[in-house]
């Protein structure tokens, strides 16, 4: 049985860059360069090592909501191995939270058809780490997620969830959504063949019409959360730094003293 | 008065500190109600109303433990309906942020995840958040439904305002999805005997610069003389050297202790964002250019190996 997979990816600001927020308090997505959240590229593992295990026998679709850049973050998955691709890229879509991003997200997962939605545990920008959940709840399949140990079989995912009071090992029926950690495993380059062969996969692109979403749902507008206000957090007072000549642990004890910790 | 229902976090009645932390919130906003699910809901309930829980909501069944999930949503959107409150708080787990936004979705509630502050407000509570790795400070509303905000510890010095905390049952009904993600084994973490990493006063975290799983006893034995909780940055995690269940940063634990102590991590921005807004920061590197020196309040250039052993013996000779 040919499994049909489908990878939620996000483009994301390179956290490494001086992330900000633009005038309107949405995340500033021109100041720093994007890419593909380094968390989703351990999906995009995991999907390709599903197919390998299925000998081969799944599609691999990679779906992002985002921007025009947003393709960025669908190429280089492409180029990793995936098969072909959906960006769901409209001008309403602006400043959506993350109820209105899953609502648009299972409508797009029904569009292509699926057996299986692989996330990542959370995206680099909002950080929420629910959305998975989410999309589980809007497509009525089971949820297996922040998995550090995902398989397919029989039409079966199996996998371990590592709990801060407990390691559960999980088993649900397809179709089903999974996320994935990132101890489930590095994420392979892509090749330069990948890269080459990545040019010539379909990208499909939709519209919010495309999918039967109403435009009031979505954007700023349609959120059902509000920013009221971001503050720069002040940088920290320099502290004081001393080098260790033989004595630094002692200078160090004196200083913990001194600010009652000891 | 208003209610505010918040989900108890506990292992078999035993309730985590967070909770104690959301109870005191809530009361900000209205009158705590607790909705304590799976066994020891009279345990709990003596230390949630010494919180100033008025009310434990409680229901046992087999679903919570055998299922992923979903069957504390059914369970906490029935209290919903039977209490009508005014916003509903979760403890911001891995676990309490998933049942936060399936519930969300089912309520047709806004989410807010991760606050770290809540205030009452004219329009609804208004959460204090943290964004990019703590570079940020938000302030955020629910706009629409019953507003579900998930509260990470250390958010609030508990307070105790004491309340009746009388046990009801709940009834629940589980639907068709509660069954969905079967659990087929459980293997509980071992305890170190040392305090919770998000719950600590004071964490002491070893990286790289720790340089394999048989050095780590010198950052352990520094956290026991301080009575502080062990951290690790990802490099050291991934090396293999100490749990991921330790881990700071981004894809780890968040904490905010009154004392951070990093031996041997450089301070990438991933880390940072697991650490940046703790109250006190100090750091022990060789490298004088370490970026992590920009956050703290005491840094000592020089061996970590050298440094710790003198400290630990240091603080050992105070206690006397
Ligand atoms: C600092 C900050 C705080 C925010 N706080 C809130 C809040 O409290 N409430 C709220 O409703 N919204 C909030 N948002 C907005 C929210 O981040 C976006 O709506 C976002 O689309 C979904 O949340 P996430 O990125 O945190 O996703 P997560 O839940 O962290 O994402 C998990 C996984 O879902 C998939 N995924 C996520 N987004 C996409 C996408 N666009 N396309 C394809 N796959 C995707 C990926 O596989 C990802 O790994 C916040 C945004 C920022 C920047
Ligand atoms: C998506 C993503 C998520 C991530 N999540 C996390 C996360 O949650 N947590 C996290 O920590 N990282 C995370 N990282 C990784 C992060 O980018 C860094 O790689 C990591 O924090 C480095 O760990 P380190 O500081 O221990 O190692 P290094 O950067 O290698 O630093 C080691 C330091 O030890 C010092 N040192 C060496 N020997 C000694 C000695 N004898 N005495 C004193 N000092 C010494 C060195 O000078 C150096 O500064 C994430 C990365 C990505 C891309």
């Amino acid at each position: 049985m040919s499994l049909r997979i489908v990878v939620c990816v996000k483009y994301v600001p390179d956290a490494t860059g001086d992330r900000h927020f633009a005038e309107d308090r949405t995340t500033d997505r021109e100041a720093v360069d994007g890419l593909l959240s380094e968390l989703d590229e351990y999906a995009v593992e995991q999907a390709l090592q599903i197919k390998e295990a299925n000998g081969g026998e799944a599609e691999i679709t990679v779906l992002t909501m985002g921007g025009d850049d947003a393709k960025d973050a669908l190429r280089k998955a492409l180029s990793m191995g995936a098969d072909k691709a959906v960006h769901v890229n409209d001008e309403a879509l602006h400043g959506t939270d993350v109820l209105g991003t899953s609502l648009v997200l299972a409508k797009a997962v029904e569009h292509v058809g699926y057996d299986l939605v692989v996330c990542g545990m959370a995206s680099t920008d909002g950080t929420m780490g629910v959305l998975p959940a989410i999309l589980a709840e809007r497509l009525g399949t089971p949820q297996v997620t922040l998995l550090s140990e995902v398989a397919v079989a029989d039409g079966k995912v199996t996998g371990r969830r590592d709990g801060d009071a407990a390691s559960e090992q999980l088993e649900a029926s397809l179709p089903a959504v999974v996320s994935v950690t990132d101890q489930s495993g590095e994420a392979r380059y892509p090749s330069f063949k990948g890269i080459m062969a990545a040019k010539k996969k379909p990208v499909e692109a939709l519209e919010l019409s495309d999918l039967g979403v109403d435009a009031s749902a979505v954007g700023l507008e349609g959120s059902w959360t509000a920013v009221d206000g971001v503050t720069e957090r002040p940088a920290r007072t320099a502290g004081t730094i001393v080098k260790d000549e033989g004595e630094g642990g002692k200078q160090l004890a004196e200083y913990l003293a001194g600010q009652k910790f000891i | 008065m208003a209610e505010v229902l918040v989900l108890v976090d506990h292992v078999d009645g035993a309730v985590r500190k967070p909770t104690l932390e959301l109870l005191t919130i809530a009361r900000r906003i209205g009158e705590p109600v607790a909705v304590h699910l799976g066994a020891g809901a009279d345990t709990a309930a003596s230390t949630l109303g010494e919180y100033g829980a008025t009310r434990v909501l409680a229901a046992d069944a087999p679903e919570f433990g055998g299922y992923l999930v979903v069957p504390k949503v059914d369970a906490l959107e029935q209290a919903v309906e039977a209490v009508g409150p005014v916003a509903v708080l979760v403890p911001s787990s891995a676990e309490g942020k998933e049942i936060a936004a399936r519930l969300a979705v089912r309520l047709g509630s806004g989410l807010i995840t991760d606050a770290v502050d809540l205030e009452a407000g004219d329009d609804g509570p208004v959460a204090t958040q943290s964004a990019f790795a703590a570079a940020f400070t938000v302030k955020s509303r629910v706009t629409n439904g019953v507003p579900v905000i998930t509260v990470k510890p250390n958010s609030a010095a508990p307070e105790a305002a004491s309340a009746a905390g009388a046990v009801e049952p709940l009834e629940v009904s589980f639907g068709d999805a509660a069954k969905g993600t079967k659990v087929v084994s459980r293997t509980p973490r071992e305890s170190t005997g040392r305090p919770e990493l998000t719950e600590a006063a004071i964490v002491v975290s070893g990286g790289r610069g720790v340089n394999g799983a048989e050095n780590f006893h010198v950052v352990e034995s520094l956290a026991d003389s301080l009575g502080a909780a062990v951290g690790a940055s990802r490099a050291a995690v991934d090396a293999g050297w100490y749990p991921h269940t330790n881990q700071v940063g981004q894809t780890g634990k968040t904490v905010s202790p009154q004392l951070y102590i990093a031996a041997g991590i450089s301070g990438a921005i991933q880390h940072r964002a697991g650490m940046q807004t703790s109250k006190t920061i100090v750091a022990i590197n060789k490298d004088a250019e370490a970026p992590i020196f920009d956050l703290v309040d005491y840094g000592v250039v020089g061996d970590l190996f050298q440094v710790l052993p003198q400290l630990t013996e240091e603080v050992e000779s105070r206690k006397g």
